[in-house]
């Protein structure tokens, strides 16, 4: 609608803008400049990531290839990062056990959150299922993640499917309650009341209208997983109850290391370094997620 | 408020009651004999029948259930399979290491993390508060061992300041205690000093922005004394919640801290254990461990009214 204005009517004169319009970046710039700490966290994945696939490219060599009349020596053009007490590639060694971290770390937070998930909207849906799940859940909570992933690595052979289960297994229980929490939440909210008495069905309700709104939350919550099934990983195959000495993994030429670490320390801080940087990557991504979703909490924590 | 102490207590049972049936099932879920899982590759079928009959396998699981929970009750935690001592005395040579160096991780961790968050409050949003964010975000990033090893080789190794490794008990004296402890207890509460401050830093921000706080400006009461007064005592319930929940970071942390720092506590006994696959060690460990995580838990809950004369249940 135009407003026609009589003439000879007195008008301010169109005022001029002041400030030029405020453009929003697009595209990959402006996500790095709006997102700065998820774009360098994102980045640092990334390049692990490319370590990762192109492992046997990047001037390795076999990293379980035995050499003993080349042990322990220090870093140099031959062995960039040294050589072990067996004589084998620290740095291609380090290189491969990007592989192992990765893996463990996404497969975990995939099948933690893919079961958490079911079980969270099972026990947000069914009163008496809920009063059984949680009390097993609670138990389970009870028991710290590490020493219960330590517990059900004792009983099984070492290999990379058991420790990814065992670490599974470990964080179900906080992902449960987290889909739980906000189930429950949800199921008040008026929409879905308003679903209920338009009729529809229960599987449509949970499928439709509160799996949905689950599962920003639940992302977040994978990445911090994600992060931590690495640590766990680590520390599993650094205390020997994690993935077999012959897969190069970083906990594995950390405890391989450990022997030597007070003469040849460098063994033991290659492979830490690299797994705090991804670590610290899936945790800035995590971060940047969070203050994504929920601008109220980016305030805040 | 004594209903409501009842009724907490009371809620406690059926969550051990979980964490025991759990810890008791583990053996039975993997797959195959659990006998010969204990006793591993190398053992001769005489081992195995050895290990059979000391775990009883021959009578039906629910009594086997039911007499190991009698034996925990009077205190039998069963025998090592490898030492042949009985576990709850293994333990008990133990403890006092562990409860070393958790304990000073703890006062440690809480005497740094709480001044820390409450200033990134008080300045948020300036240089100070983005430091300690970032390092709250390095301090979740990097893993407990690989702050040890980096700790133990600037100031053991490099500067001589501290010893290495090791532990003397405390009895020889506090300052050698001290000593050996300083080092992993900094590596170990690395991850909980971020926990910490994180959530006093967004607890203060939000008792921050209350009516009573710019009343208590107003009046001039000093910045010192709204902060740790006024605000600070308003923030510590979420503060020792998460302290209490924090614990199972510290106690899964101090298995492998005291692997890098050859502390001879329950994590060591827990490592050894897996190496030799006693079962009924770690059993043990888990299972007290657990206990103690929810104990002490089920103490800051009730501790809350203490703090709190609003919680009224």
């Amino acid at each position: 609608m135009s407003i026609t204005i009589p003439a000879g009517t007195a008008v301010a004169p169109p005022m001029p803008d002041i400030l030029p319009d405020v453009k929003p970046r697009r595209g990959l710039l402006g996500f790095i400049r709006r997102n700065p700490t998820m774009a360098f966290g994102a980045a640092l994945l990334l390049a692990m990531l490319f370590v990762a696939v192109f492992a046997p490219f990047l001037g390795t060599r076999d990293p379980t290839a035995l050499a003993p009349a080349l042990r322990t020596r220090e870093p140099s053009a031959q062995f960039w990062f040294g050589s072990d007490m067996l004589g084998r590639d620290v740095y291609s060694r380090v290189l491969y056990g990007t592989r192992v971290s990765l893996l463990v770390g996404f497969s975990v937070a995939i099948c933690a959150s893919a079961i958490g998930l079911f079980i969270g909207l099972m026990s947000g849906f069914n009163r008496i299922a809920d009063s059984i799940i949680m009390r097993v859940m609670d138990g389970m909570m009870s028991i710290p993640p590490i020493l219960l992933a330590i517990a059900l690595m004792a009983l099984t052979r070492g290999s990379v499917q058991n420790v990814i289960l065992a670490i599974t297994i470990a964080e179900i229980p906080r992902v449960s309650r987290l889909v739980r929490g906000v189930v429950l939440s949800l199921r008040e909210q008026p929409y879905v009341e308003a679903a209920v008495a338009s009729g529809t069905r229960t599987p449509a309700i949970i499928f439709k209208h509160i799996l949905p709104n689950t599962l920003a939350p639940l992302t977040v919550q994978a990445t911090y997983i994600c992060a931590a099934a690495m640590i766990t990983e680590a520390i599993l195959s650094f205390i020997g109850a994690g993935t077999p000495p012959i897969i190069p993994s970083w906990g594995n030429i950390m405890a391989e290391g450990r022997a030597l670490w007070q003469v040849k320390p460098y063994i033991v801080f290659f492979p830490a370094i690299f797994l705090s940087i991804t670590v610290l990557a899936v945790n800035l991504v995590g971060d940047g997620l969070r203050d994504a979703i929920d601008p109220r909490l980016a305030k805040r924590l | 408020m004594w209903a409501y102490i009842l009724r907490r207590v009371l809620a406690t049972i059926p969550v051990m009651a979980v964490v025991a049936l759990f810890v008791f099932s583990l053996l039975y879920l993997a797959p195959g004999d659990p006998a010969a899982v204990i006793a591993g590759d190398q053992a001769t079928p005489d081992d195995v029948e050895r290990i059979r009959a000391s775990l009883g396998l021959d009578r039906p699981y629910l009594v086997r259930f039911g007499a190991w929970v009698g034996d925990i009750m009077s205190g039998d935690l069963g025998t090592s399979i490898f030492t042949n001592l009985p576990v709850s005395t293994m333990i008990a040579q133990r403890v006092e290491p562990t409860l070393s160096l958790c304990l000073l991780t703890l006062v440690l961790a809480v005497s740094i993390a709480v001044p820390m968050g409450v200033v990134a409050a008080w300045k948020q949003g300036t240089l100070v508060d983005r430091a300690v964010m970032g390092f709250a975000v390095l301090g979740f990033s990097v893993p407990v061992f690989v702050v040890g090893y980096l700790l133990a080789y600037v100031f053991a190794l490099e500067l001589d300041w501290l010893p290495v490794q090791g532990y003397t008990p405390f009895r020889e004296g506090f300052f050698p205690w001290l000593e050996n402890l300083i080092l992993p207890s900094i590596a170990l509460g690395g991850v909980y000093i971020a926990l910490i401050a994180r959530i006093t830093r967004a607890t203060m921000l939000e008792v921050l922005g209350q009516d009573y706080i710019r009343t208590a400006r107003a009046k001039g009461a000093n910045q010192a004394g709204i902060l740790f007064v006024h605000a600070l005592k308003n923030a510590a319930v979420p503060i020792v919640t998460v302290i209490g929940i924090g614990l199972a970071l510290l106690i899964g942390g101090a298995v492998v801290t005291e692997s890098v720092f050859a502390i001879p506590g329950l994590g060591r006994l827990t490592v050894d254990a897996i190496l030799r696959r006693d079962y009924p060690v770690i059993q043990g460990v888990v299972l007290l461990f657990s206990f103690v995580y929810v104990l002490v838990n089920l103490l800051i809950d009730l501790l809350y009214t203490l703090f709190d004369p609003r919680i009224r249940y």
